[in-house]
């Protein structure tokens, strides 16, 4: 079981959040008509041994979308933080 | 009492006021409360207690832990038999009814033991190289044989009757062992203030403690210790518990047995797992000693000087009267000292040349014979031995004897702290490993790391637990326990560099692996630790190997020419003790696995003769039972029940989705396919959503509100799964649209009136609201309120037939759903279920589940035009991606059967007429029905663009039901394609 | 290289076990080879054997990391069989099948392949139409399928829930008869020693570190025993295709995550065929020792840990105890993790590569062990023409691109939910 500190909720085991993927790809504008932007956003993965940044949402909590510093080797989580960055 | 019982008059740690009766094979035999069976029956003097697993050699029992390779039992019968257990790790309880395994016909004779025999043919690894002949499928004739033959006890086939429990648990401080480390380490972190729980396997606290006369400074120091923890509120003690496991995220594995022994936990789990997230973790889980490795070494009657120990002083049991005690470190001394103060005539033969004085002196006080410098060479007695030949360097001599202790040495319980991938490292001066660079949050003490003394162990425990505590933010001052030193070293063991004899070797008691095994594995270039493992499958038995692990390494490290370290271990996996997968599964059984969610019509339904059908883990009706003798004839009713007057449909299992903010409309233009910026207040749209990559995500319907506000419809399935994916392109990707999303699945309970009487229900039922064509046209919503509960009216249709979606806060689910049927009740209003509901939208060419499979595009599906010549909105990129293009991509066609007397089936596989059935033809069947209106079977398919041509007919190939049946392919919409009966 | 026979075994025991020879031999590297293949699991070696067997290329290394067979072909769940839907993934894996079934004559190491027959339960009338769907492509394709109803399921498998009280009760299963279970390192063991009779250089403990080029080609690999020269590279190290593809400079589609398997302890016979479960994650076997063998979901993120959660482990014994109650009472021996290379349709990548000289085999997600026999065939095809087998025409990097993808679950491209 990963602990997954949530900024909103505290700890959680991380079976009440559902997985993201890759945090660190950045989605093209929603009218990016360049099919390889979207190619790439889509389907390449960095897939890196250490650190990686990921999404996962509180599902069962405050449903919140945070980003997860993680160490793909040793399952250690750096950092937890919402993905949202200002309020809407 | 007989005459072979082997108990002592006095002493020892069971309760002789409390008898416990039992059966071993068959044979009712006695012993007492704080007996294991393993001491029970040694008590009993039964020595041979089962067989091996390949040569079926006797065996007796030869630990007095979960290390125990050999003594397994079955207990139960029926849902409750339960095999492979070790003897030594069952606390005795009445009525306890073991059996011996993996033997024919009965333990003292044992046809397969015949394999002895055939022992040099059946070598590591020798069917790798056999079994290939005479045919290709020879194997699955000799597979049978080696099946039958291996295996250990055998399983039963009923469900299990009984009852497990998880927890979920949170402390500070986990301590993992409860000897003299994990007491003070558990003392310690407590005193500091912080939450402890102390974790032991045994159903005594104590570890090695126990194992000391209970007249001495041991006992003592236990007691007090064991009085103080249980004082603490802070401290939770955890006896019979395993730690089987440490994980990610600071999380143990335990599992907890219920004492079989205390009448008033009737009724309670059977065992307990507790998912623990502790802050620390203190290991202190011991030490195992270490078998000696020289011929015949299997024998019943040899046994661990440390596990002797224990039977003589914890269970007051003489394990044997004339002893020898084999050992190559000063450890077992102490055993064979106890041994000959409890009247056993006792003979150590130490194989280092010059044991320490202190020692030698001691044995000479005690009577005890000694011989340096000596090995066993020859073990004798088959079904338990009887006499031991002693090499010296010198001399050899033949000596009587009923027991045979013997001592390697000790290896450290590492397991659980390598279990995240922290590999232990080798220690030449305890010549073992010990725990690797563990983690910030876990520390050790005592055995476990090399700290053999007693003292030594008590003062690491209490370093270790103040560490622990402090790593959680729990640092008031602890003073140090009382001390307590048995002046127990344990000297370097001496590496015994193996006897040559002819009886085997064995170094992997359960799994008959040899020294001579091991030999061919390095002979073979099966080096590698793993290699070896897997070879000779050393270390794969129930016991994980526990005894053998160093044994086998040190013996290749000795092949190769290595050294231990780069030798290297195997990897230790979770659990350490094999754990029963329904302690995993706890209460998740029968109806709690996966519970089935219900609509507030569930009650309804099941009261009023629908057959229920689970769709996603929802349980819908499928059909009325009223309706027809069984679906076929029930749905077609429905069918025209709804073609001809109205059906009412429990629809409150769809996704809802509350789209609120000033861009909503502008969010929902981006993520479906089709338009809905322009979608005037009150109107409704039929939405499809995409995938990323283009591919069909999910459909639905979602209506205006108000300018700012949305009410959007998902499919059942799909529900969870779109309103994550809304969040995430709102928290990740489009931050700066001012939108919220709340699904408001289950605040709305939802039904579905179709037919052509719809309205005049409608209207009927609920008088003063306008339902008429003007008020509430096609796709268009009223909002209203019935007994004070929200009440939403949406005009849309599935069936195609004129139909309205009511929706009412879900308490009033129930009652408005009666009421609109007691309302419909003249004009002959039923409701109708899933099966019909499926069987009317293939009618009018609508797409679902079977046609949304997860691979399909909009144009796949006919929908291209939805998105006419839009961009930006998900998907749309993908979506044009060339193999998307294809003209003999699949397209969703109609199909009807034109064979007389045919039918469909969804499933079936299209061809051209003429062409050679095989292959994956052209396309296939995706959704079926009979339609009444019609009078025959149709169907909807995906068939290649190029040759789906109206009119065409094709070939559903059926192979599974040997049929193929011609088709035509038509347009996908059967039934009244300009919608006049849904509009007017 | 010595045959392996009941005779040999007879003359072995006879001479006290001492004249058996190396299974294969503890190669040096040589400073250049025609084909280097990196990764000494089952893909790579039988890559290598059938580059000398079927192409008469000998002059190959493959080159091991660690210790031969240390990978996802030692830690699997065993289980063979061909029965997909897609084209292009159908008829790969029948081939693979057809392999299999001769594998231990050809490589005269007795890899146990065991057809014992695999069963997935149906638990709805519209799973088991499914079920026929994939049945009726089976059959078209000259595959062994049948369709089994509760009553044929009972009589096969007694032993699953078949109450009242099931939580998903059987309605019926697929079943292919051919399909079965080999014994996992055999197959790797086997592989390595025939490769190594036809004098491929096997090299343990050799962990390559980077590549050679020669202008854009590659022309060698850096590895932990120095540079070794190559006419051409094969990667064959599924679970760490992205480590050494991004080496070379590829952009892959490809995640790794972490599977979990479970073994029992040794039981007499119980399960004679593979069950898995069609309403949720579970399918088990039993080994020849008799361990219950079996698995569940991917445990859902990024991860090069060969360790799998606790969540997990709860979610299996569930869904395992809701297929077979009786399996309550039995006890888990050991589990432990693979990492796989998980693609964005789950299924493989193997083909020649935009870099000249370098080849690659990887993506095989949770199903690489029955590929092993076709995959190994088909990427020496691939190296020793420099063009793709016919067989793996489906199989290459470009369909991401194009949108060919063989999406069998249909679950889209996020790859751990594939």
């Amino acid at each position: 079981m990963l602990r997954i500190e949530c900024p909103c909720c505290g700890p959680r085991d991380h079976d009440e959040f559902r997985y993201g993927g890759d945090a660190s790809l950045v989605r093209p504008a929603h009218d990016d008509p360049v099919p390889e932007a979207w190619y790439r956003y889509v389907y390449v993965r960095k897939n890196p041994v250490g650190p990686h940044r990921e999404f996962w949402q509180h599902v069962t909590g405050c449903r919140q979308w945070l980003v997860v510093e993680r160490d793909t080797r040793t399952h250690l989580i750096a950092s937890v933080s919402f993905a949202r960055k200002s309020p809407a | 009492m007989n005459s072979r019982n082997k108990r002592l008059p006095s002493g020892g740690r069971i309760d002789r006021a409390r008898p416990v009766d039992f059966t071993f094979d068959g044979k009712k035999l006695c012993g007492f409360h704080g007996d294991t069976l393993a001491s029970a029956l040694l008590a009993n003097d039964v020595a041979l207690v089962g067989r091996s697993f390949k040569y079926h050699r006797p065996r007796g029992i030869f630990s007095a832990g979960p290390e125990e390779p050999n003594a397994l039992v079955t207990l139960g019968t029926g849902g409750r038999r339960e095999p492979n257990l070790p003897a030594t790790t069952l606390e005795l309880a009445d009525g306890m009814a073991a059996e011996s395994q993996n033997r024919w016909p009965s333990l003292g004779f044992d046809i397969q033991s015949v394999n002895g025999l055939f022992a040099p043919f059946l070598s590591a690894g020798f069917y790798y190289k056999t079994f290939m002949g005479p045919t290709r499928r020879a194997w699955m004739f000799y597979e049978h044989f080696i099946r039958r033959a291996a295996g250990l006890g055998r399983a039963g086939v009923d469900a299990d009757p009984d009852q497990y429990e998880v927890r979920h648990a949170f402390c500070d401080v986990a301590v993992i062992g409860g000897g003299p480390a994990g007491l003070s380490a558990a003392r310690a972190a407590a005193t500091a203030g912080a939450r402890v729980a102390l974790i032991e396997q045994d159903f005594l606290f104590g570890g090695q403690l126990l194992s000391k006369r209970t007249d001495g400074g041991a006992a003592a120091w236990l007691a007090t210790i064991e009085a103080e923890l249980r004082g603490f509120e802070n401290v939770t003690m955890m006896a019979r518990t395993t730690a089987f496991g440490v994980y990610d995220g600071g999380v143990l594995g335990l599992v907890g047995q219920q004492g079989n022994v205390d009448p008033d936990r009737a009724g309670s789990p059977r065992q307990v797992f507790t998912m623990l997230r502790a802050c620390s973790i203190v290991f202190a889980a011991g030490a195992i000693e270490r078998p000696l490795v020289f011929p015949d070494n299997d024998r019943p009657g040899v046994m661990l000087a440390s596990a002797a120990r224990a039977y003589l002083n914890r269970f007051a049991v003489l394990p044997g009267k004339r002893v020898v005690v084999a050992i190559t470190n000063d450890s077992a001394w102490r055993a064979a000292f106890d041994l000959a103060v409890a009247g056993a005539e006792v003979t150590v033969a130490d194989l280092r040349p010059v044991p320490a004085s202190y020692l030698l002196a001691e044995a000479a006080r005690l009577g005890v014979s000694v011989r340096t410098g000596a090995r066993i060479a020859r073990i004798r007695g088959a079904h338990r031995v009887n006499a031991v030949t002693l090499a010296g360097p010198k001399t050899q001599a033949d000596i009587a004897c009923d027991l045979v202790c013997v001592s390697g040495g000790w290896s450290p319980t590492v397991h659980l702290t390598s279990h995240l991938g922290v590999r232990p490292i080798y220690r030449g001066d305890i010549d073992g490993f010990i725990p690797g660079a563990l983690p910030a949050s876990q520390f050790v003490a005592g055995s476990i790391a090399g700290q053999y003394a007693t003292a030594e162990a008590v003062e690491a425990g209490h370093r270790a637990g103040v560490e622990a505590a402090s790593f959680c933010g729990k640092s008031k001052p602890a003073r140090a326990p009382a001390k307590l030193d048995l002046r127990d070293t344990v000297s370097t063991p001496f590496r015994d560099p193996g006897s040559a004899g002819r009886g085997k070797a064995f170094v992997d008691f359960q799994m008959d692996v040899t020294v001579a095994d091991i030999a061919l594995a390095h002979r073979e270039g099966y080096e590698s630790v793993e290699h070896l493992k897997r070879y000779t499958t050393l270390g794969m038995g129930t016991d994980q190997g526990k005894t053998s692990n160093f044994s086998a390494l040190a013996a290749m490290a000795a092949l190769c020419d290595a050294t231990i370290p780069e030798t290297g271990v195997t990897a230790f996996r979770p659990p350490y003790t094999p754990v029963a997968i329904g302690a995993l599964a706890g209460r998740a059984v029968g109806h709690h696995f996966k519970p089935f969610r219900r609509t507030p019509m569930h009650d309804w339904h099941q009261a009023n003769g629908a057959e229920m059908l689970e769709v996603g883990l929802w349980m819908r009706p499928w059909f009325y039972r009223n309706s027809g003798r069984d679906v076929n004839e029930a749905y077609v009713a429905e069918m025209r029940m709804v073609r001809e007057a109205a059906g009412l449909m429990d629809i409150s299992t769809l996704g809802k989705i509350d789209v609120q903010g000033p861009d909503a409309a502008i969010f929902l233009d981006r993520v479906y396919a089709n338009g809905f910026a322009k979608l005037p207040v009150g109107r409704a749209r039929y939405g499809v959503m995409l995938r990323d990559d283009g591919i069909v995500f999910d459909d639905g319907t979602t209506t205006r509100l108000s300018e700012n506000s949305f009410f959007m419809t998902t499919s059942t399935a799909k529900a969870a799964d779109v309103l994550s994916r809304l969040e995430f392109l709102l928290d990740t990707a489009w931050p700066e649209l001012r939108v919220a999303v709340t699904s408001v699945s289950d605040e709305w309970a939802a039904m579905s009136i179709a037919g052509p009487k719809s309205r005049d229900l409608l209207s009927a039922a609920l008088p003063g609201i306008d339902v008429s064509n003007e008020a509430l046209p096609h796709m268009s919503l009223l909002e209203s309120a019935w007994q004070g509960k929200s009440l939403r009216i949406l005009r849309l249709s599935y069936s195609g037939e004129r139909a309205y979606e009511v929706y009412v806060g879900a308490s009033a689910g129930e009652r408005l759903w009666t009421h609109l049927l007691a309302a419909g009740e003249p004009l002959g209003l039923k409701p109708y279920g899933v099966e019909a509901l499926g069987a009317l939208r293939v009618e009018k060419g609508h797409v679902a589940g079977p046609e949304i499979d997860g691979r399909t595009t909009l144009d796949d599906l006919g929908l291209g035009r939805m998105a006419g010549k839009r961009t930006g909105f998900v998907g749309d990129v993908l979506r044009r991606r060339p193999a998307f293009q294809a003209a003999d991509r699949h397209r969703l066609v109609g199909l009807e059967c034109v064979e007389e007397g045919q039918r469909l089936r969804g499933g079936a596989i299209l061809f051209k007429l003429g062409e050679a059935i095989q292959g994956h033809g052209h396309g296939r069947i995706t959704s079926v029905t009979y339609s009444p209106t019609l009078g025959k079977y149709i169907g909807l398919g995906l068939f290649a663009g190029d040759l789906a041509i109206e009119g065409t007919e094709v070939l559903a190939a059926y192979p599974m039901k040997k049929e193929q049946v011609r088709a035509r392919i038509v347009s996908p919409v059967f039934l009244d394609p300009e919608g006049k009966r849904l509009r007017g | 290289m010595a045959r392996y026979s009941t005779f040999s075994i007879f003359r072995n025991a006879l001479s006290g076990q001492r004249n058996w020879q190396r299974a294969w031999r503890a190669a040096e590297a040589k400073p250049a080879y025609d084909v280097v293949i990196v990764g000494g699991g089952g893909h790579g070696l039988a890559t290598a054997f059938y580059l000398a067997e079927n192409h008469g290329i000998r002059n190959v290394a493959v080159l091991e990391k660690g210790y031969v067979g240390g990978g996802n072909v030692g830690r699997n769940t065993t289980v063979i069989r061909s029965n997909y839907l897609l084209d292009g993934n159908t008829q790969f894996y029948e081939f693979s099948m057809k392999l299999w079934e001769g594998m231990s004559q050809a490589l005269n190491f007795n890899v146990m392949f065991s057809q014992r027959g695999q069963l997935v339960t149906a638990h709805s009338a519209d799973q088991l139409d499914s079920f026929s769907h994939r049945a009726n492509i089976m059959r078209l394709n000259g595959i062994d399928a049948d369709i089994l109803d509760r009553d044929d399921v009972r009589q096969l498998t007694p032993y699953l829930d078949f109450s009242d009280t099931a939580r998903f009760p059987i309605h019926g299963a697929i079943f292919q008869g051919r399909a079965g279970t080999a014994r996992h390192d055999a197959v790797a063991w086997g592989y390595a020693r025939a490769a190594d009779g036809h004098g491929v250089d096997i090299i343990q403990n050799c962990e390559v570190t980077g590549f050679v080029r020669d202008g854009e080609k590659i022309v060698g690999v850096e590895t932990t025993k120095g540079r070794i020269g190559a006419g051409r590279v094969g990667l064959a190290v599924a679970g760490h295709t992205s480590v050494l593809g991004q080496k070379a400079g590829l952009e892959l589609p490809i995640e790794s995550h972490v599977l979990q398997a479970f073994v029992t302890e040794p039981l007499k016979p119980l399960v004679d065929h593979v069950v898995a479960y069609g309403a949720d994650h579970f399918y088990v076997s039993q080994s020849d020792k008799g361990g219950l063998v079996f698995g569940g979901n991917l445990d859902g993120y990024n991860s090069y840990a060969q360790r799998g959660n606790l969540g997990v482990v709860r979610e299996v014994a569930e869904a395992a105890i809701a297929l077979m109650p009786s399996i309550s009472r039995i006890r888990l021996l050991r589990h432990w993790g693979g990492v796989m290379d998980m693609t964005p349709d789950a299924s493989p990548i193997i083909c020649p590569t935009p870099i000249e000289g370098l080849y690659l085999n990887g993506g095989w997600c949770y199903g690489g062990f029955k590929a092993t026999p076709a995959s190994g065939w088909c990427f020496a095809h691939t190296i020793a023409t420099g063009k793709p087998h016919p067989l793996i025409a489906a199989f290459g990097l470009d369909r991401f691109r194009t949108g060919h993808t063989l999406d069998e679950a249909g679950a889209g491209p996020s790859a751990w939910l594939q």
